[in-house]
């Protein structure tokens, strides 16, 4: 069972441990505010407020999109990372090569953008990249081999997660704890962080290694044109491959509520036998569910459509009932301590079920003729990583500088930019939505005049969100780079600062 | 009311039930519970009906949206009265013929020539009537009536390259006889 310990000694982090993670987060941080910069220029060029050439728009795009997703998925490896050593042994040089292997995987990516001008964006579509007229195929290669490198970093690191939970737990089936689906009596101590993580290693190595078919494929296309791939195959593997990557994400990231929501409620936060039927339906729905990118692939057999919307409605289950439901039913009456860790991450549930509501409504085939690939999709994409996935990591982060300052001064600045973000992103999300009431299409870089409200106000929803995360990213920064970490009371109360 | 009028709402009212959910227990958060067993008892009795609300929900609604399938078999032909090839290009789309009659079927051949590009037709009213993707090597067949006569514009709706934009065209949707 979790702890309700604020900050136990086996989380501690010293040596090359807490200069990895250290990396790890401050990149992160780093590139979510210049992903967002991107993303606020992006916006600020639909509502007409500044001119960004097509070419432009579309490489950074590109960036945009590649680059949200990685740090996305960087931030949520270390969530997993912090908490899944101290159950299992994970060795420190996987972790270390992940973060080497992302950043040169970043440095293709960022090299194949801006100075081989790519722009087949980060969910590319076969035969585009070898067809795109204002690149080289070079510049696709070098994206691809960036995603490569990236694939390569987060299979090392699940093989030796997976290595380490086997070494515990025998296989990874008695890791997610499907020996108790139908009975027996459950081990109270079996960590929910190695059920998450169990679940994960398995769907992710799907989907990236379904994702390294695809770019090996498109790379031997690329050099080799007479290669020809079939594009309706290349498509599904490429979205089975997009889809599983980003879903790890919230799914690694959610182990912090498992972890952190205990310690902020003084409450238990028991395993139970439906959150093991919730993991175990997860993993095999969060496998199956890519097909809902495909609903408008009318050549593609039609069980398979019915597989995506079924599945995608089906995964909602252990989201709302499983997780939601026990993280609520853990906050209610509890005598919380809502600091800012606490809030981001009750503020990250409600994102996450508001937002899959809205991917879930799109879905829905009948739904999905007229909302797919408009502002909708962006729109609740966005709700559930602004929202869900980033409060996460926010919340995370801010319950990690908790520790390692002595400083037990309040403050109500962290409260109010808080309260900025929620706003701008409230904006920002309400303006995509609404937009794709009115089909307004997405990733496009020149907007019709009776579009021009809807984007000038998620512009300034944008902005918002942009100025709260400098603050965040400003204020984490600072405080992972504080040396000391507080002992004894000190260490309960220090918490106070991340207020 | 259009269909994105009706998601649009259905949306609002889940999104706004939900956050008072958590509204809710927010509030009470601060207020410890003298009796957390019997606290918990409720949770779980609550959760059995809201999962099987939930699974009844799923069932009805998996039932009433697929009944009758909404996308037309690829396979045979589909009886439509009237035929539009409809073939996708960097950047451009060529209809033929591009003129059909309102109140009567036609039936939608969509490919491409290149890339992947989207095929989504949108009304006089600026609003998305239904879609398709256009896809090299592929061809995608739906069918459509359009109740209201008027001129139509094709979207692309999937990123295609830098002329993906303005990859658009129209067509005359014009009065049946009689009407």
């Amino acid at each position: 069972m979790a702890t309700l310990t604020l900050y136990p000694d086996d989380e501690r982090l010293a040596g090359g441990e807490r200069l990895t993670f250290n990396l790890y987060l401050v990149s992160a941080l780093v590139l979510f505010v210049l992903m967002m910069l991107l993303g606020v220029t992006l916006r600020m060029s639909q509502a007409q407020w500044i001119a960004v050439p097509p070419n432009w728009f579309y490489q950074l795009l590109s960036m945009h999109g590649a680059g949200m997703v990685g740090t996305m998925v960087m931030v949520t490896t270390a969530t997993m990372w912090f908490f899944l050593r101290k159950y299992v042994r994970l060795h420190l040089w996987a972790f270390v090569a992940n973060y080497a292997l992302f950043l040169l995987g970043a440095l293709c990516i960022v090299g194949a953008v801006f100075v081989g001008g790519y722009g087949a964006l980060w969910t590319f579509l076969y035969p585009l990249p070898a067809k795109g007229m204002l690149w080289t195929p070079g510049a696709s290669a070098l994206f691809m081999v960036g995603y490569l490198l990236i694939g390569i970093g987060s299979l090392v690191f699940y093989f030796d997660a997976a290595a380490g939970i086997v070494a515990v737990h025998g296989n990874l089936a008695r890791a997610l704890g499907l020996q108790w689906l139908f009975g027996g009596s459950i081990d109270p101590d079996h960590p929910k962080a190695v059920v998450a993580s169990a679940s994960m290693i398995v769907a992710n190595t799907l989907g990236i290694l379904a994702g390294a078919v695809a770019l090996v494929m498109s790379l031997v296309n690329i050099y080799f044109p007479e290669v020809a791939l079939d594009a309706l195959f290349t498509k599904t593997l490429i979205y089975w491959f997009g889809h599983m990557y980003i879903n790890a994400a919230i799914y690694m990231g959610v182990i912090a509520i498992y972890e952190l929501l205990p310690r902020y409620t003084r409450r238990p936060y028991p395993l139970s036998r439906p959150f093991l039927w919730g993991w175990a339906a997860t993993t095999l729905l969060v496998i199956i569910v890519f097909p809902h990118h495909l609903l408008m692939d009318f050549a593609e057999p039609h069980w398979l459509l019915v597989v995506g919307q079924l599945a995608s409605w089906g995964s909602g289950f252990p989201v709302f009932v499983v997780t939601m439901w026990g993280a609520l039913g853990n906050v209610y009456r509890a005598d919380m301590r809502w600091r800012m860790p606490s809030m981001l991450l009750v503020l990250s549930l409600f994102g996450w079920v508001a937002g899959g509501f809205g991917a879930l409504l799109d879905s829905t085939i009948r739904v999905n003729l007229t909302m797919h690939n408009t502002q909708w999709v962006p729109g609740h994409f966005h709700f559930y990583l602004l929202l869900g996935v980033l409060a996460m990591a926010l919340g995370f982060m801010y319950h990690v500088i908790g520790e390692r300052t002595s400083a037990t001064g309040r403050s109500d600045t962290g409260r109010t930019v808080l309260f900025v973000y929620i706003v701008g992103a409230l904006v920002f999300l309400g303006a995509f939505l609404d937009a794709g009431r009115l089909s307004v299409p997405r990733r496009m870089a020149t907007h019709l005049e009776p579009w021009l409200f809807t984007d000038r106000l998620g512009a300034i929803g944008g902005l918002l969100v942009l100025l709260a995360m400098l603050y965040f990213a400003a204020r984490i920064t600072a405080g992972l780079l504080q040396s000391g970490a507080p002992s004894g009371s000190g260490r309960v109360g220090a918490a106070d600062v991340a207020r | 009311m259009t269909n994105q009028d009706v998601v649009l709402t259905i949306w609002l009212v889940g999104a706004a039930l939900i956050a008072l959910g958590f509204l809710f227990v927010v509030v009470q958060a601060r207020r410890p519970a003298a009796n957390a067993a019997a606290q918990n008892h409720v949770s779980h009795v609550l959760r059995k009906w809201v999962f099987f609300a939930l699974l009844a929900g799923f069932a009805i609604g998996s039932w009433a949206t697929l009944h009758q399938f909404p996308i037309p078999s690829q396979h045979g032909p589909s009886g439509a009265p009237q035929t539009v090839e409809a073939v996708g290009r960097m950047w451009s789309w060529q209809l033929t013929p591009d003129k059909v009659t309102a109140a009567r079927e036609v039936e939608f051949r969509v490919s491409s020539d290149d890339v992947n590009h989207g095929f989504a037709i949108y009304a006089p009213n600026g609003r998305i009537v239904t879609q398709t993707q256009a896809m090299p090597g592929y061809t995608n067949r739906f069918v459509h009536t359009f109740d209201e006569p008027g001129t139509y514009t094709v979207q692309c709706l999937e990123y295609c390259g830098v002329g993906h934009a303005p990859m658009t065209t129209t067509f005359e949707v014009v009065a049946a006889r009689g009407q």
